[in-house]
Formats: structure tokens, sequence, C-alpha cells
């Protein structure tokens, strides 16, 4: 029976990896491109192992920048990514499978970038292994960073058991056993809120950096997420079910995006109790907030990221809130990119730098990422893209029953 | 007490089987990756906290050797412990400090930071009479020909020691800790380099090694402490520990040696009769940041 198992598991591996191989044109030319960013991006960050993070514009004033902005925005797309899975759920829509994979496949991709976002932020990656429970010496539950690891680790392992687990099951076309797949599904949406709230707490609890010290930090890192992470998922369902033969209900796509606009709308509302609270009580802890929205003794770095973070926000949120642009593909999508790139400023540039600037001691270090970091960004968003591409490569033709243990013979669904 | 004991001690046994292994290990991987005995032997490295007698020794045979290697110099690495009955506190008279830097620059003669990248521990404010002690107001570039400058005085800022630390706190991997004599110190062998202790410090105390650390070999002290002034690698967290190798052996902290107006004050807070003792009990002395409860045995105060 294992054996059995084993042999069917290892001929599911071989062909996932013969499927990879094979592609058109465009699908070459993709992964080439994306082969060149990691190259650009290993080469950089070579340069980093060897001369140290002093090729970065970090410093001792503002010793987090970029990377960590990054794995804060990935942060909350992995989590987003299975939300989603709770409104699949509620509205009872019909490719729940599908979009459960599909969320697990990006949320897979968005973690793999969040670990190599940290690999690459701390200066002693040789000693990686000290992080590890057991091996070395985590400081858990005092260290939030422990936590963030832990939950981190199991919600990847989690995701990636599932999806390979129901690919598998497809493939060999038995139909999944759902005492095992509903559980950690169900599972897996209480692990998303962790991961995410987890990630905003490591900030959070921080009394030394007042920005990042306001209890409504966790909610808003949730209901930005609401927004990013789906605002991907929908551009991809639009564009899987145009070149290949996964069924798509429009409603679906229109409940998403609707829930969308109310997430992005309550995100616009938390940002504005932050901002009024921080300007009517006109404390010492107002410089940070002056930084980011209007600069500080002429330093005025953010204040384009942060004025065009919300802009971006408002009118996504008005595209999608207004029924006839939510209904059509322009507005919709135009939305969702729009989305994206609110929660991608605000999170890369408008969380981590003005919560270090000025620093402790009034300091005002102006930092902005050097091109080691943003070509280092750039590889591991390659990374991301690549194991996303990859995997969709496979998926997409075994959740349509086209790629099983006997090729031409449908899969069996339930 | 009884299962402290029995955790501790089944730990101390995983720990020695791990360090049997882990030397097994080191040898069977110089063997495979062509890399040094040396060089595995630092990457298996356990924190110091976990290293028994034997193992201390060798690491510190092998960090004197790196030493010799790097800087042509002999250093000798100690590992003095801290004594029964001393918590060590600090007092600092903003009414006396004119803001010379000389505690800034013997601290860099005494401990050992690199020279470039520029690593300071102290950092000296200048701030203005009328706004009093508000950051917002700091200059730590002040540059006159004289000091004091007419309508400012002067604030120098180091690592506090909190008692309630939130930098020690926060490290994932436990590679900075309170010692019982009260200095908050950092393993260079252990640490990570994440910097969340740096996020996490409200008086921006810890120093990072952003590149590699670079001291002519004239300048080196040879005097070190482990948990102290011993050379630092590349990629790691380093910050003021109330000059470890010097106060331990019943020495003032080299910042508090060279002050010139007596304006630094160092003891023993668990003596009833020392001098920071009468400072803290007689003075008008306050705390920096104190809304943030971080308790630091570290105090200002105005003697006159």
């Amino acid at each position: 029976m294992t054996m059995a198992m084993l042999r069917s598991f290892l001929r599911f591996a071989k062909d996932s990896l013969g499927h990879i191989c094979l592609g058109n044109r465009y699908y070459y030319a993709w992964i080439g491109f994306l082969l060149l960013l990691i190259a650009a991006g290993s080469a950089a960050y070579l340069g980093q192992l060897r001369d140290g993070l002093i090729v970065t514009h970090m410093r001792d004033q503002v010793s987090w920048g970029f990377y960590i902005g990054n794995f804060t925005f990935l942060v909350g797309v992995a989590a987003a990514a299975i939300m989603l899975v709770i409104p699949a759920y509620i509205y009872d829509w019909e490719p729940i499978r599908e979009i459960t994979i599909l969320g697990e496949v990006l949320a897979i991709s968005a973690l793999v970038m969040c670990l190599c976002f940290v690999m690459v932020d701390i200066g002693r990656p040789d000693r990686f292994w000290h992080i590890t429970p057991l091996v070395g010496r985590l400081n858990f539950p005092t260290s939030l960073l422990a936590w963030d690891v832990i939950v981190l680790n199991i919600y990847l392992l989690l995701n990636w058991f599932v999806v390979t687990y129901l690919l598998y099951c497809s493939y060999t076309r038995r139909h999944y056993v759902k005492a095992i797949v509903l559980p950690l599904v169900l599972f897996s949406i209480p692990m998303a809120v962790s991961i995410h709230s987890v990630t905003a707490f490591l900030f959070n609890g921080l009394s030394a950096r007042p920005f990042w010290n306001s209890a409504i930090l966790a909610p808003r890192f949730l209901a930005s997420a609401f927004c990013s992470g789906p605002a991907i998922l929908l551009v991809l369902l639009q564009i899987l079910r145009k070149v290949t033969s996964l069924k798509i209900k429009d409603e679906a796509i229109f409940k998403v995006a609707e829930l969308m606009a109310y997430t992005m709308g309550f995100t616009l509302f938390l940002t504005l109790a932050e901002v009024f609270k921080e300007f009517y009580s006109n404390t010492e802890h107002l410089v940070y907030t002056k930084y980011l929205w209007f600069g500080l003794q002429g330093h005025h770095t953010l204040v384009p990221y942060a004025w065009g973070s919300v802009a971006c926000g408002l009118a996504a949120f008005l595209l999608l809130l207004m029924p006839r642009t939510r209904t059509s593909w322009v507005g919709l999508n135009v939305g969702c990119v729009l989305i994206y790139a609110s929660v991608y400023i605000e999170k890369g540039m408008g969380l981590i730098i003005p919560g270090l600037t000025p620093d402790p001691l009034g300091e005002i270090y102006v930092y902005t990422p050097s091109a080691t970091e943003i070509l280092v960004a750039a590889g591991i968003f390659g990374i991301g893209f690549l194991v996303f591409t990859l995997m969709l490569k496979v998926a997409v033709p075994i959740m349509l029953g086209e790629l099983t243990v006997s090729p031409g013979a449908p899969a069996q669904h339930s | 007490m009884k299962s402290g004991t029995l955790t501790s001690r089944s730990l101390k046994s995983r720990r020695r089987f791990l360090g049997t292994a882990a030397a097994a290990m080191a040898g069977a991987m110089a063997a495979l990756t062509g890399c040094g005995k040396n060089e595995v032997e630092a990457f298996l490295q356990h924190n110091f906290r976990e290293l028994s007698k034997d193992e201390l020794r060798q690491v510190i045979a092998r960090l004197e050797a790196d030493a010799r290697r790097k800087y042509g110099r002999e250093i000798r690495i100690g590992l003095e412990p801290a004594q029964q009955g001393v918590i060590f506190g600090y007092a600092l008279d903003l009414s006396r400090c004119i803001g010379c830097r000389r505690c800034a620059k013997a601290c860099v003669k005494e401990n050992n930071p690199s020279r470039d990248p520029q690593i300071e521990w102290i950092r000296v404010l200048q701030l203005n009479k009328e706004e009093g002690v508000d950051v917002s107001h700091a200059d730590p570039y002040y540059n006159p020909e004289e000091v004091p400058q007419e309508g400012h005085f002067y604030m120098p800022v180091q690592c506090h020691q909190c008692r309630n630390a939130p930098c020690t706190k926060v490290c994932p991997v436990g590679a900075t800790w309170q010692e019982p004599d009260g200095m908050v110190v950092v393993d260079y062998n252990w640490c990570i380099g994440c910097r969340y202790c740096m996020a996490a410090c409200p008086y921006g105390a810890r120093r990072f090694n952003w590149g590699e650390p670079a001291i002519p070999a004239a300048e080196l002290n040879p005097v070190t402490h482990y948990l102290g002034n011993r050379p630092r690698p590349k990629g790691v967290v380093e910050k003021c520990t109330f000059c470890i190798q010097r106060v331990r052996k019943g020495l003032y902290p080299a910042c508090v040696e060279i002050c010139p107006t007596g304006s630094r004050k160092f003891g023993n807070l668990a003596d009833p009769k020392s001098e920071i003792r009468y400072i803290l009990e007689n003075k008008r002395v306050f705390v920096f940041k104190e809304e943030l409860n971080t308790k630091p045995k570290f105090f200002y105060f105005y003697g006159v």
C-alpha cells in the first residue's frame, strides 16, 4: 500500500516536473525574464554578503528599511489569499476548490518571498540555524519575532500540504478525503489572521517607536491585506479563465470586488483615525506622522508616497464601490491595480521608515533604498513569481483534469 | 525549585550530547566542505550561556587566534564573572557636563569599536536651555571651536542598562541578556543581526556593524572581555557594557575616568554607602523617557 502510494506520488512529481518544462514561447520568455531578475538580484546579494549591509542605505538611525517593508506587505498577501476562502464558503461559489487552490498557491509564493526578505535583511545569514526551534535557541514566547518564525512556517507547511494533497488526489483521479481537507482549510483561516496579527504585534509592541505603538496597527494590517491580496487574485482569475478552460462566474469576481471596496473604505477610515489622533492631540509623538505626511525640518522624502498611497486607495474605493464601474472590466481592473499600489506603497515606504524617523534621539536620517536593495528585492519578486508560475503551470491542468495519471481521461470531480 | 533543577540538568545533558555531536559534525563538515576546522567550529558554536568550561576554553583560544591573524597582536579575552552583591549604576550630572566628548573618545579607545565604518557608543546631544530635555531640538553633530556654547547644555546618552530592558525581550535567539550585576550584554557569536533590538531601544544605544569592522592594529586594546570589548565581526549588534572588562576588576568605566568635570558617577547600587546611592537619595535626579517604564540603571541629575 505504502509502496504503491510512494510510486504513484513519485509519478505525480515526475509528471509535474515534466509539465513544468513544456510550454509555448511566451511561457519560456516569461521564465527567462524571471531567471534574469533572479540572476540580477543574486549578484547584488552576493555583493551584500561580501561587504555587509553597508551596501544598503540602512544605518543605525533607520535600521530597518525596504526589505522589512516588503516582508510586511507580503505577509499581508499571504494572509489575504486564504481569507478569500471565507467568502467563497459563505457565498457557496461554484469553483471553491479552484479558488482555494489558487489562494494557497499565492500564499505559498508570498511566504517564500517573506522568508527570502527576512534572510536578506539579517546581518548573519550563516547563523540562521540559531532561530530554529530545538536546534538553536528560539526566544519563545518572549520575542514576537520568534512567534513570527513559528506561525509563518506552520502556515507555509499547511498550505503546501493542502495544495499538494488536493492536486495529488485530482491527479490520481481520486476524490480527496473531506475529513482531512476541510479541517485544514478551516484551520488555515485563523492561521492567516494570526500571521498578519503577529507581524503587526512585532512592530506594535515597541514602546520606543510611538508611530507603531498604536492599538489599531493590527486591525489596519488586516484591513489593508484584505484589499491587496484579493486584488492580485482577481486579476489572476480573469487571466486564467481566458487562457484556460477554467470556469469562474462573473458574480464571484464582482462579489470579491465589492468586499474589497468595503475593506478599502475601512482601511482609509482607520488611517484617518490615526492621523486625527496624532494631529489633534499634538503630543511630542506627532513628529513621525508629520514626517510621513508633511515632512519635517525640510525633509519631504516620504510625502509623495503618503499622499500617493491615499489617492490610489481613495480612487480604488470609489471605482469598486459604484456598481457601474465595479462591473465594468476596465473599472474593476484599474481598481485592483490601484489597491495593490496603495497598499504596497503604504507598507513599503509609509510604515517602516516613519516608524524609525526621527530616531530615538531626534535625528532625521533620510532613508531611501539603495540600488542593491532594489535589485535584491526585484530578485526576490522574481523567485516568488517563478514559484507561482511553476506551481500554477502544474495546478491548472490538474484542476481541469487535463493532467492525470492516465492522460486523456477526465479527473473524477466531486 | 525541584523541577527547575531537573530541567536545567536535563537541558545540560542535552547540551552535552549536542556538544559531542557538534564536535563530531565539525570534523565531518570540515572534511566535506573544504572549509577550515576553525570556520566550522565557529559556525557550530552555541550560545555563550550554554557553553561548558571546556567549550569556552576552546572558543576563547580560537577567538584569540582570529584576532592574532587579523590584527597581528596578542589579545586576552577574559571571562570575569559578576560579583555577588554588586549591581552597577551610573549617574550623570547635567549641570557639570560641558560637552567636550572626551568620554566618547575614551570609550572608543577602550572598547575596540570599528573606526571605519565609525562606531561610537556614547552620543552627546547639544540641547537648547530654553527647550530643556527635548530631543526634537537635539544636535549630535555640534562642532564649535569651544564648548560649552552659550545657551546650550549637553546630554551624553549611552546604554541605560535597563532593568526592564525592551531590547533583550525582543531578541529572537537570546543573544542579548542582562547579567546578574546589571549589564546588558551581547554574545557577538550568537547574534544573527536582525536588529530587532535596535528598533526596540528607546535610547538609540545599540550599534550595528554594517561593514567589516576595521581598527588600526596599534589602536587595538588587548585587554578584553568576552561579553564586552573583544573585537566584533561584521553583521552583529554591539553596545555599551559599562566597560564590563574594567568594572568587574574594580576599575571605573573609561568614560568615568576621563571626564574632566567629574560629571560621571559610577558605583554599586546594592551598597547603601556608595556615592551613587548618595546621589540618588539626595540630588535632583531624573530618568530619561521615564514614562516607558524601562527602569534604567543610568540616571541624570543636577548636582549644582
